[in-house]
C-alpha cells in the first residue's frame, strides 16, 4: 500500500492517455457485463430447468399438439412421479408489444411439480376455484403494476375463442415468485380447463407434458420408455431432461455462448494491444526515473511490481467502472425484457469472472514493459539520460 | 578522520564495446577516511563516473574489491546491493532527476518508503530533509515548479533523508549558474562539516573542487594524482 501513491502519480502522468486506455477498458467490460447478461437468459433457462423433470413433446415439432389421452398413459409408466401439461399460449397485455408467455395449466398439479415456485396456499385455492383465475409471476406484477384482484385482458394470436372472440379475461388470484435467482417469473398461468372449453380448436389437446422422475428413476431409461409407448402413433413423442429441453429451445436462436465468446474474445484481444502498447510507452519515457529508483534501493522486483500494479491498476478502474455502469444497465433492461427475455442477470459468477479478467489482463498488458524495466541497467539508463 | 571508510584495492573495471575491450579503470587503490570530501577530476572518459558507480554499488569491479564500511560490495548480489544502497549511501546527479510527477516532499520521501517508517514518519524525516537544504517552504511544488538550483537542493535533500554515511555526488553543479552552484557546494561543504557526511564528488569544474577537502585526479583509468585542497 505504501507504494500506491507513486503508482497513482505514474498512472495519471499523461491524463489524456491514461484516460482513453480507460476508457477502452471501460466500453470492453461494459460490453461484458451486458453481453454476460444476455447470454446468462439463454443460458440461464438450461441452468435453472431441473434434470428431474422430462418433458415430453411431438416427435416432428414443438408446435405440434399432443393428445390429452396421453396424460394417463404416460402417469401408469413404472418410475413417473406424477405428470401435468402445459401450452403455449401466445397473447399480448394491453399492447402487442407487451408480450410474456401464457400457459393454461392445472394449477395443482402443476405447481406440485414446480416447488420451487412460491405461491401462497390459499391464493392457490382461489385460483383453483376460479375458473377465469390466473397466477401471475412477481416480474410481470411488478413491472405492469397488477396486483391480486386485477381483472387482466389478454389478447389470443393463436388462440381464438369458440364464439370468435379475441379478448380472454382473467382475475388475477396469487403472485408467485422464486427464490432461485436463474429462474424466471415472467409468466402467467390459468386453468386449462377454461381453456380448452372455451377455445374454438384445438380441443383435447395440450402443448406438452411435464414429468416428474421419481427418485432414484434413471431420467433416460423413463424418457425412452414413455417415448416407446407413442412408437407408430399418429403422434410420436419426444421426451428429454427439462434441461436438455431448455437447452435446444435455446439452440433455435443460434448458438448464443459461441458468438458472445467471439465477441468478448475480440474486445479483449484488442484491449490487450491498446493497454499493452499505453504501458510500453510509459516505461520508455520514464526510463532515467526507473533507474533513479533502482538507484535509491529499489530492488528489481518491486520495480516489476510498481510497473505490473499500474498496468492493473488503469484495467482495474476501467473494468469496475464498466461492470459497475453494465450492472446498472441490466437491471433496467432486465426489466425492459422480462417478456420477451426473461432471466437477464449479470450473475455474481460473471463478476468474478470480469475481476479476473481485470487483473489477468492488466498483467498480460503489463508484464513484458514490467521485465524491461526490472532488467533496466542502471549505468545504462543513467548515461543514456 | 582517520578512519576508512571506502576502500577500494587493485579495481580495474573494463567494458567491452563492440569487438573492443575497454579498460577504464586500471589497478586502481583508494581510501576514502570517513568524513572526508574528495573532488574527483579528470578529462571526459578517464573513468570518474565508473569510479563513483563502483563506490556507490551500481557497477562491480571486472577485478579487485571494493568496500564500504564493513560490506564488501564486489561481493555482494543485486538485491544486497538494493539494500544496501537505500541506507548506505545517497546520490546526487548532475540533472537532479526527480520525479516529475511527485512533489519535493514526495521526491524526497521515496527512499523512505524503502523502510519501515509509516506515512507520518516518512513526512516528518522528509520535512526535516528539506528544512536542511532550505527548501522547508517548497514541499509542496513540483519539480517543474522550481528553479534548477532548488531542484538540486530537492535532490540533495532526496540523498541524505535516510541519513547515509556517503554522498556520491556525480556534477552536482554542472548544470547550474556560477552563484547557484556557490550555493550547492556550500550546502555540500555544510553537509560534510556539520553532518559529518562523507562525499565523493566528481566535478570538471576547478572552482567547485576547491569546496571539497582535497582534489583528486583522474586519468586513463588511474588516479594519477593527488594534492591537498
Amino acid at each position: 500500500m505504501k507504494y500506491f501513491g507513486l503508482i497513482w502519480k505514474n498512472v495519471w502522468r499523461k491524463k489524456v492517455r491514461t484516460s482513453l486506455t480507460i476508457l477502452s477498458v471501460f466500453v470492453a467490460f461494459l460490453l461484458f457485463a451486458l453481453l454476460s447478461a444476455i447470454g446468462y437468459a439463454f443460458k440461464g433457462g438450461q441452468d435453472a430447468a431441473s434434470a428431474e423433470r422430462l418433458i415430453t413433446i411431438d416427435k416432428v415439432s414443438l408446435i405440434n399438439p399432443l393428445p390429452m389421452a396421453y396424460k394417463n398413459r404416460i402417469a401408469s409408466t413404472p418410475g413417473v412421479n406424477g405428470v401435468t401439461h402445459a401450452t403455449w399460449f401466445g397473447g399480448y397485455y394491453q399492447d402487442p408489444r407487451v408480450q410474456f408467455p401464457q400457459f393454461p395449466v392445472d394449477p395443482f398439479e402443476y405447481m406440485s411439480l414446480y416447488p420451487e415456485l412460491n405461491l401462497a396456499e390459499e391464493q392457490l385455492d382461489a385460483w383453483a376455484k376460479n375458473r377465469t383465475g390466473a397466477v401471475i409471476g412477481q416480474e410481470i406484477a411488478e413491472q405492469y403494476g397488477i396486483g391480486v384482484g386485477d381483472r387482466i385482458p389478454i389478447q389470443a394470436t393463436i388462440w381464438t375463442k369458440a364464439d370468435g372472440g379475441r379478448t380472454w379475461e382473467f382475475d388475477v388470484e396469487g403472485i408467485f415468485s422464486t427464490d432461485d435467482p436463474r429462474g424466471s417469473t415472467a409468466f402467467l398461468l390459468f386453468h386449462y380447463d377454461y381453456f380448452d372449453e372455451a377455445r374454438a380448436f384445438g380441443k383435447g389437446s395440450v402443448g406438452w407434458y411435464i414429468i416428474g422422475v421419481e427418485p432414484g428413476q434413471d431420467a433416460a431409461q423413463l424418457a425412452k420408455a414413455v417415448d416407446i409407448q407413442f412408437a407408430n402413433s399418429p403422434n410420436e413423442t419426444k421426451t428429454s431432461t427439462e434441461q436438455a429441453f431448455a437447452a435446444s429451445f435455446a439452440k433455435q436462436f443460434g448458438n448464443i455462448a459461441m458468438i458472445v465468446t467471439l465477441i468478448l474474445g475480440a474486445v479483449f484481444f484488442t484491449l490487450l494491444l491498446v493497454s499493452g502498447n499505453t504501458m510500453s510507452q510509459s516505461v520508455r519515457e520514464r526510463i532515467s526515473e526507473l533507474a533513479v529508483l533502482k538507484t535509491l534501493g529499489f530492488e528489481d522486483r518491486t520495480v516489476l511490481g510498481i510497473v505490473l500494479s499500474e498496468s492493473i491498476l488503469i484495467m482495474s478502474i476501467g473494468g469496475l467502472l464498466g461492470l459497475g455502469l453494465g450492472w446498472l444497465l441490466v437491471q433496467g433492461i432486465a426489466q425492459q425484457m422480462a417478456a420477451f427475455l426473461p432471466g437477464v442477470f449479470l450473475s455474481p459468477q460473471a463478476m468474478l469472472v470480469a475481476v479476473g479478467i481485470m487483473i489477468g489482463a492488466g498483467i498480460v498488458a503489463g508484464i513484458f514493459p514490467a521485465l524491461k524495466a526490472m532488467r533496466l541497467s542502471i549505468i545504462e539508463a543513467l548515461a543514456r539520460a | 578522520m582517520s578512519e576508512i571508510l571506502a576502500q577500494l584495492t587493485g579495481v580495474s573495471r573494463t567494458y567491452q564495446k563492440g569487438k573492443e575491450r575497454v579498460e577504464v579503470l586500471h589497478n586502481l587503490d583508494l581510501e576514502v577516511p570517513a568524513g572526508d570530501f574528495i573532488a574527483i577530476m579528470g578529462p571526459s572518459g578517464s573513468g570518474k563516473t565508473t569510479l563513483l558507480n563502483l563506490m556507490g554499488g551500481l557497477d562491480r569491479p571486472t577485478s579487485g574489491a571494493v568496500q564500504v564500511g564493513d560490506a564488501v560490495l564486489s561481493s555482494m548480489s543485486n538485491s544486497q546491493l538494493s539494500h544496501w544502497r537505500s541506507t548506505n549511501v545517497g546520490f546526487i546527479f548532475q540533472f537532479y532527476n526527480l520525479l516529475p510527477v511527485l512533489s519535493a516532499q514526495k521526491n524526497v520521501e521515496l527512499p523512505l518508503l524503502l523502510t519501515n517508517f509509516n506515512a507520518k514518519e516518512r513526512a516528518r524525516r522528509a520535512g526535516i530533509a528539506l528544512d536542511i537544504v532550505g527548501l522547508g517552504d517548497r514541499a509542496k511544488h513540483y519539480p517543474r515548479e522550481l528553479s534548477g538550483g532548488q531542484e538540486q537542493r530537492v535532490a540533495i535533500a532526496r540523498a541524505i533523508v535516510s541519513d547515509p554515511t556517503l554522498l556520491l555526488c556525480d556534477e552536482p553543479t554542472g548544470d547550474l549558474d556560477r552563484e547557484t552552484a556557490v550555493e550547492i557546494l556550500t550546502l555540500l561543504q555544510t553537509l560534510n562539516r556539520e553532518h559529518g557526511k562523507t562525499i565523493i564528488m566528481v566535478t570538471h569544474d576547478a572552482q567547485a573542487a576547491e569546496f571539497a577537502n582535497r582534489t583528486m585526479i583522474c586519468d586513463k583509468g588511474t588516479l594519477e594524482h593527488q594534492e591537498a585542497a
